[in-house]
């Protein structure tokens, strides 16, 4: 068939002004729609379908129950020394230790599970409902898509980390108090330094749980069952600790993703021991550069087929 | 297409592929097609279910990657253009997909604010405005979840109207519609094109393409087997006599005298395509030649007919 054959045109009669229309077009180069430079639009999008989902509120909900927990528990029974996480001992005498006392206990399993869900959520949660296919052809760069999702479970896993930690507080200031803060090399500081220390805390774990996240967005890629990617990701943490408990894998101990979380309790040292803390952070960084590149090379020449 | 067609000629089209295949694996899901959707035109993707169409369209639309060939959209190579011409271009790809449990409006809102090309400060009326266009607007902030079908499929028939388009891919667009609702639907399609846009549409059912189609392509089992404007193809099947008579093989000869082509004969009937010659005088030549006639007719093949001669009967999903 040729070229002529297939010249623009329509059978009835009426339209042969559009056939006319259409050919003054024909010559031109597509108009282009004017393309807007930095934006927020779609990261806010984002946050929204996160934060907005009754799922997650929920979850968010189950993370605030802990600290209330730990907070009422320890009012109604002093707990005897010995038994717990250095910072149980502690509460009594400044409420803001239910606040660190809180992420301890759901670094293992709770948070490490909330940005699991988020991060398999990413892009299998598109995929599964269908939607990946039309976000792709607004068109969404695929690199800019993994870039967007990754900065979202970014800011969740700092979002949830950090609510745990101010419910906490509240939760203690109210029972306990707070003032001085003995810290757990013995020494004591003014409440500002306090405060301080303990909104460390958590920004240092959210940019942890952050690289945990990372691994979830690369799974996600892998599969179109959300589900499946967030299990997959409680696995990997869930082994990490695991590994990191057999005293004969030591060698490895320092290269497993979950292995300097704890270090946390460095930033209630005076003065702060970093060395710990800055290998922590280097080693989330190293986990989330490897697996958002690991992501974006599975994915930006996938066939998008769901 | 061949490479004899200058820049000038591939801009006159607005989907232009060039040996495009997809293989999965051992299954060649689309094989070495060759689409020209000419600009302006409302153009009938046609073919049975599991034919290569939808595989055509994602792989137009950059979703899947050709295992071989290449295409342009809007006059441009892709997937090099693919960030510049795809804000121009509004697609429906294998049925409605949103987010269950936000409203319509905020679906539509969703993809509004990940289009780089989209004026934030012009959202809210572009979204009410593509609503109001697909009947939708007063169930606006209804959850998607408690959507019908039909509703769904004009929701994602919205999607495609959120800003200004030179060319609609629609595949499928009136699955799960009422006939009301696939009516409006045609209308729709007619209203875009002339307002200039070109229309690309699939669709296994054959009448709701004849009617608003000014060409059309077939799809069978991976290949297009034809396409063209609408009566080009139509004309491939011509008109032909058919004879009822206890003596076929001299009415063949009648008719080969007569100058009709591919005369068939088969028991009591004897066939030939006319060509030129009026029907009338067939029938007078017959009877004058001896040859008694009982019945006489001169038949056109539908649209469905030249379907289903193209790509065989049944309901089996090819491949």
């Amino acid at each position: 068939m040729s070229a002529a054959d297939l010249t623009p045109g329509r059978t009835t009669g009426p339209a042969t002004e559009v056939v006319g229309a259409v050919a003054t077009q024909v010559a031109t180069a597509p108009t282009a729609r004017p393309r807007r430079h930095v934006s927020t639009r779609f990261l806010r999008s984002e946050l929204r379908l996160i934060f907005g989902r009754r799922r997650n509120q929920a979850g968010l909900g189950i993370l605030a129950v802990v600290p209330l927990i730990i907070a009422i528990a320890v009012k109604v029974s002093t707990p005897r020394a010995g038994r717990g996480p250095d910072f149980f001992a502690s509460i009594t005498s400044n409420g803001l230790f239910v606040s660190l006392s809180s992420l301890s206990i759901e670094l293992g399993l709770f948070l490490p599970l909330a940005v699991g869900t988020i991060a398999g959520d990413s892009v299998a949660g598109e995929a599964n409902i269908g939607t990946l296919r039309y976000l792709l052809a607004v068109p969404v760069h695929r690199t800019r898509m993994l870039a967007v999702k990754f900065a979202a479970i970014t800011i969740f896993s700092l979002v949830a980390t950090v609510w745990v930690s101010l419910v906490g507080a509240v939760a203690g200031l109210a029972l306990f108090g707070g003032g001085e803060m003995t810290l757990l090399s013995g020494t004591q500081i003014g409440m500002g330094q306090a405060v301080l220390r303990v909104v460390m805390a958590p920004v240092y774990l959210g940019l942890c749980f952050a690289s945990l996240g990372a691994i979830g967005l690369f799974i996600s890629t892998l599969t179109e069952q959300p589900i499946g990617a967030t299990i997959a990701v409680v696995i990997l943490n869930v082994m990490s600790f695991i590994l990191d408990a057999i005293p004969q894998l030591s060698w490895l101990h320092e290269w497993l993703p979950t292995h300097w979380w704890m270090s946390f309790g460095d930033l209630l040292r005076d003065p702060i021991v970093w060395g710990d803390l800055t290998r922590g952070l280097l080693t989330a960084a190293g986990y989330a550069l490897v697996f958002w590149l690991a992501a974006w090379a599975h994915f930006s020449d996938k066939d998008v087929t769901g | 297409m061949t490479e004899a067609l200058g820049d000038a000629a591939v801009s006159d089209f607005a989907v232009a592929t060039e040996g495009l295949t997809k293989r999965f694996r051992q299954q060649v899901a689309v094989n070495a097609v060759d689409l020209l959707v000419p600009r302006g035109a409302v153009y009938g993707f046609l073919g049975p279910n599991g034919s290569g169409k939808t595989t055509t369209i994602r792989m137009l639309l950059g979703l899947i990657r050709p295992t071989a060939g290449r295409h342009r959209l809007l006059g441009r190579a892709m997937p090099d253009h693919f960030g510049d011409v795809l804000p121009l271009v509004g697609s429906l790809v294998e049925g409605p997909a949103f987010h269950p449990y936000l409203s319509a409006r905020a679906n539509l809102v969703r993809l509004d604010s990940v289009d780089r090309h989209a004026d934030p400060r012009t959202t809210r009326v572009r979204v009410d405005g593509a609503l109001d266009r697909v009947g939708l607007l007063a169930a606006a902030d209804k959850k998607y979840r408690a959507y019908s079908l039909g509703m769904r499929q004009r929701l994602a028939i919205a999607g495609t109207l959120l800003a200004p388009r030179e060319l609609l891919v629609l595949d499928e667009p009136t699955n799960g519609l009422d006939p009301q609702g696939t009516r409006e639907v045609r209308h729709l399609i007619g209203s875009l094109a002339d307002d200039g846009a070109t229309v690309l549409v699939s669709s296994h059912l054959l009448s709701e393409v004849e009617q608003v189609c000014t060409h059309v392509g077939v799809m069978h089992v991976g290949k297009l087997l034809t396409q063209g404007p609408i009566a080009a193809v139509r004309a491939v099947s011509e008109p032909r006599a058919r004879v009822v008579t206890d003596r076929p093989q001299d009415a063949a000869r009648v008719l080969r005298e007569l100058g009709l082509t591919d005369v068939a004969v088969e028991s009591g009937l004897a066939m030939g395509t006319l060509g030129k010659l009026a029907a009338e005088k067939i029938v007078a030549a017959l009877v004058h030649g001896g040859v008694p006639v009982t019945g006489f007719a001169v038949e056109r093949p539908s649209l469905e007919d030249l379907f289903v001669s193209l790509t065989g009967e049944g309901f089996n999903v090819s491949g």
